[in-house]
């Protein structure tokens, strides 16, 4: 019972990490252009991107 | 330049080369302002297809004065690029040397999008949930008790509480309308069943009852919202790829004021009495008269007439016809609210009957579906009640049917598998606007073709070539070079332009033809009595065609052309395939009786009704509608929106003009006309994977619901229950993608064209 107390807020925690990550993700765009950001890696630019 | 500059997946097999490029005032229009003396422009640019692309574009604009950012989105094929200053940098000069044809695209209003990511965020969110409490409710059933429960139970409820209020919104928001307005939807029964579970459940919870049904509630909603997410990303795939074609209704005008002032003025602000001036390759804004020049007229998008018309002072335009040939002055005569476009759209929305009448397959079944569910559950809380006397025992055993019954499968049911069919279409090339569009495909049983545009290209094609001196062939190829008259492409097209020197001062004589001159040589390409000044005028016997188009050197006519509206690729194997499928086909056109009886022979067609209205063409459809037929109509021009609009469904492929691509429930990108007796293949076999999606969920819940009213049934059973007759749904609604696939040549060649591409890591 005690370690309950504190494993399920620490799993629910990482869990509620996974959620964000996703929610920013979603939010900062990085869904918006799937296609492009696989075929992104193949160009080999000296400079970072803008 | 990379593996894929023209003619790849997305592109139009016909490119539209008689628009003229947007003038700088035109893109100013269609850019908006973000601030900071910045200006966003959207381009669309079907062509874009791997890294190397994206690159080559990138880097081009982004050496341009003044543009501070381009960016290609690979998956909407767009290019936004951020600009500073009054005059917009050439950036369709410069797409266009790299070989990528552009458009401009209407700043989005983003309300679209904005569904998107909401539903996205719902369907994260209740997974999370429902990751979480299954995880607990594991627990419970292999065996936690008393206050370890307690526990569980408590912290499910706490993380159900955000979830549903979260991502049931969506559904109790749609209950809520559906129910305010008298229907009923799939909707009302989900939001009842998943809150009274909750209910319950917080009951239990409370009292330390030993079942609750959290993790039910919980990954009920996320089936259902990853149903709905797809349903929407598929409609939105199809609404992105509509909106990227280019658009053919003019954007904004030239005014000329009084006093030699000219302004570039968005259609909307011209008004009646305003002089226009109209360049060659433009589109006519507005109604009016013509003032002064000479040219020719294509009207095939307006009336249907698959000629050119040649106009002149005085003569009255149309909105939406595009001037080919020389330079307009005309005075409008109406505002864009007034003119032929808007009558047009007015008379569109007068004829939407059929299909604002039309219910969802799904709306009818909940309609008998929630009405049985829930008088089972009152009946079985009334039943316990009588025999046990007990009511809170009641009151769970018939919570439990209702959650049983919830209609997880069935909310499924049709959306898998309009998900699957639209997939399947896409591929193809016909995007599907809605998912009742492919119910109400299923059940058509008459297919109305327009003429000009959808079963013949509405171009001219050359006929007698190979009879033609190849050498004059050459010159008249060179100078139809240089002009935008149908005719003119249709020889430059068949002879392939060489451009060798020789040929000076070409010039173009809007209405009459083209003049060039070499060695002392004067050529005419042209009308028979302008080139052939010297001949004598009437035929040597020789083919006419479409009025006499002939070349003449120095006044004696050297070879004489003749032109024919080539049919769509598959015309007639389409009208086969409906036939033989068991539809009536029929052409509606306004062009004339002669030239449809033309085009209806070669493709065997046998009713055909010539030189109709729009407003025709609408009551043809009323009159076929009230003899109880279901009608598919075909169509791309701006006279036949209102039947697009009229029929049960309809179709237009992607040259139609904008508001008949945005009325048409279907438009196909690619040329051939096949795409039709496809969809309507795809649609039916869809129909009846749908109607064994709703009767596997019925037989599940006949056997569900006897275990559920004996009081058997226990969370473990439900959520096992509910999750095999939605796995069930979706492997039924996969095998469409099995039995109708065939490996489509483009497709194909599409994977080996981006092999290249993939060795670049690999040498």
């Amino acid at each position: 019972m005690r370690t309950l107390i504190y494993l399920i807020p620490v799993a629910l925690f990482l869990g509620a990490l996974g959620l964000g990550g996703f929610l920013w993700a979603l939010k900062s765009g990085q869904y918006e252009d799937l296609d492009g950001a696989a075929e992104r890696i193949l160009i080999d630019g000296d400079e970072p991107p803008k | 330049m990379s593996c894929c500059a023209p003619g790849a997946e997305m592109t139009l097999d016909l490119a539209d080369a008689t628009s003229v490029l947007p003038s700088s005032q035109e893109i100013r229009l269609a850019s908006r302002s973000i601030g900071d003396n910045l200006c966003q422009t959207d381009l669309s640019v079907p062509t874009v297809h791997c890294a190397a692309c994206i690159q080559t574009i990138e880097t081009a604009l982004g050496r341009l004065d003044r543009v501070e950012n381009a960016r290609v989105n690979l998956s909407t094929k767009r290019v936004s690029v951020q600009w500073r200053g009054e005059e917009a940098p050439p950036f369709f000069a410069t797409l266009g040397r790299l070989g990528y044809q552009a458009h401009l695209f209407d700043p989005e209003t983003g309300k679209e999008d904005k569904t998107l990511s909401e539903l996205i965020r719902a369907v994260a969110v209740a997974g999370f949930a429902a990751g979480n409490i299954m995880l607990l409710s594991v627990s419970v059933w292999s065996g936690a008790e008393g206050a370890t429960r307690d526990l569980f139970h408590w912290v499910s409820a706490l993380i159900a509480v955000p979830a549903l209020a979260f991502a049931g919104g969506i559904y109790f928001r749609s209950a809520w309308n559906a129910l305010r307005h008298g229907r009923m939807n799939m909707d009302v029964p989900i939001a009842v069943g998943v809150s009274l579970a909750y209910a319950m459940s917080l009951y239990e919870t409370i009292n330390h009852g030993d079942h609750a049904y959290f993790d039910a509630s919980v990954s009920l909603l996320f089936f259902l919202l990853i149903g709905r997410t797809l349903d929407h990303v598929m409609r939105e795939r199809a609404r992105t790829a509509v909106n990227g074609l280019s658009r053919l209704a003019a954007r904004g005008a030239v005014v000329l004021r009084g006093n030699g002032v000219r302004d570039y003025l968005p259609v909307g602000e011209i008004e009646p009495g305003m002089e226009l001036h109209i360049a060659a390759g433009e589109r006519i804004p507005v109604d009016g008269n013509i003032l002064s020049g000479i040219s020719d007229l294509d009207c095939s998008l307006v009336s249907g007439e698959s000629k050119p018309r040649t106009v002149g002072a005085g003569v009255q335009v149309q909105a939406g016809t595009l001037n080919l040939t020389g330079p307009l002055t005309m005075k409008a005569t109406a505002a864009a609210k007034d003119s032929f476009l808007a009558e047009m759209v007015r008379l569109m929305e007068a004829a939407e009957g059929g299909r604002s009448q039309y219910r969802r397959i799904a709306d009818r079944v909940s309609a008998l579906y929630a009405p049985v569910v829930h008088l089972a559950a009152l009946l079985t809380f009334l039943g316990w009640m009588i025999a046990s006397g007990d009511w809170h025992l009641a009151m769970t055993i018939a919570i439990a049917v209702l959650i049983i019954t919830c209609p997880c499968a069935l909310g499924l049911a049709v959306p898998i598998v309009q998900v699957v069919a639209a997939r399947r279409l896409f591929e193809a090339g016909v995007m599907v606007k809605d998912g009742s569009a492919m119910e109400r495909l299923a059940a058509i049983d008459t297919v109305l073709f327009d003429k000009t545009g959808t079963l013949t290209l509405g171009q001219p094609r050359l006929i007698n070539g190979p009879s033609i001196d190849p050498a004059m062939l050459a010159i008249a190829a060179d100078m139809a070079a240089h002009s935008r008259h149908p005719f003119s492409k249709a020889i430059a097209g068949f002879a392939g332009s060489t451009s060798r020197p020789g040929l000076h001062s070409v010039s173009e004589h809007p209405g009459f033809g083209m003049e060039a001159v070499t060695e002392g040589n004067t050529w005419r390409l042209g009308r028979r009595g302008w080139a052939g000044w010297k001949a004598r005028t009437g035929g040597e016997g020789k083919r006419g065609g479409h009025g006499g188009t002939v070349l003449s050197k120095n006044g004696m006519i050297v070879a004489t052309f003749a032109f024919e509206d080539t049919a769509r690729a598959d015309a007639r194997a389409t009208v086969e395939q409906l036939q033989d499928a068991g539809m009536s086909v029929q052409m509606l056109s306004g062009d004339t009786a002669n030239a449809c009886r033309d085009v209806a022979g070669t493709l065997g067609i046998e009713d055909f009704v010539p030189a109709l209205l729009p407003s025709g063409k609408v009551e043809w459809i009323e009159a076929l509608s009230r003899e109880g037929h279901k009608v598919l109509m075909v169509g791309d021009g701006l006279n036949d929106t209102p039947a697009l609009g009229a029929a049960h469904v309809s179709m237009a492929p992607a040259t139609a003009a904008d508001v008949g691509r945005n009325a048409a429930d279907f438009v196909f990108l690619r040329e051939s006309l096949l795409a039709v007796p496809l969809a309507l293949d795809v649609s039916r076999k869809a129909g009846r994977l749908i109607r064994q999606n709703i009767a596997i969920a019925i037989v599940y819940n006949a056997f569900a619901v006897p275990i559920a009213i004996s009081g058997h049934v226990t969370p473990l059973i439900a959520a096992i229950a509910m999750s095999a007759s939605s796995m069930l749904v979706i492997g039924n609604a996969m095998r469409l993608q099995g039995f109708t696939k065939t490996p489509s040549p483009e497709r194909a060649s599409r994977d080996r064209r981006g092999r290249p591409g993939m060795s670049v890591q690999h040498p």
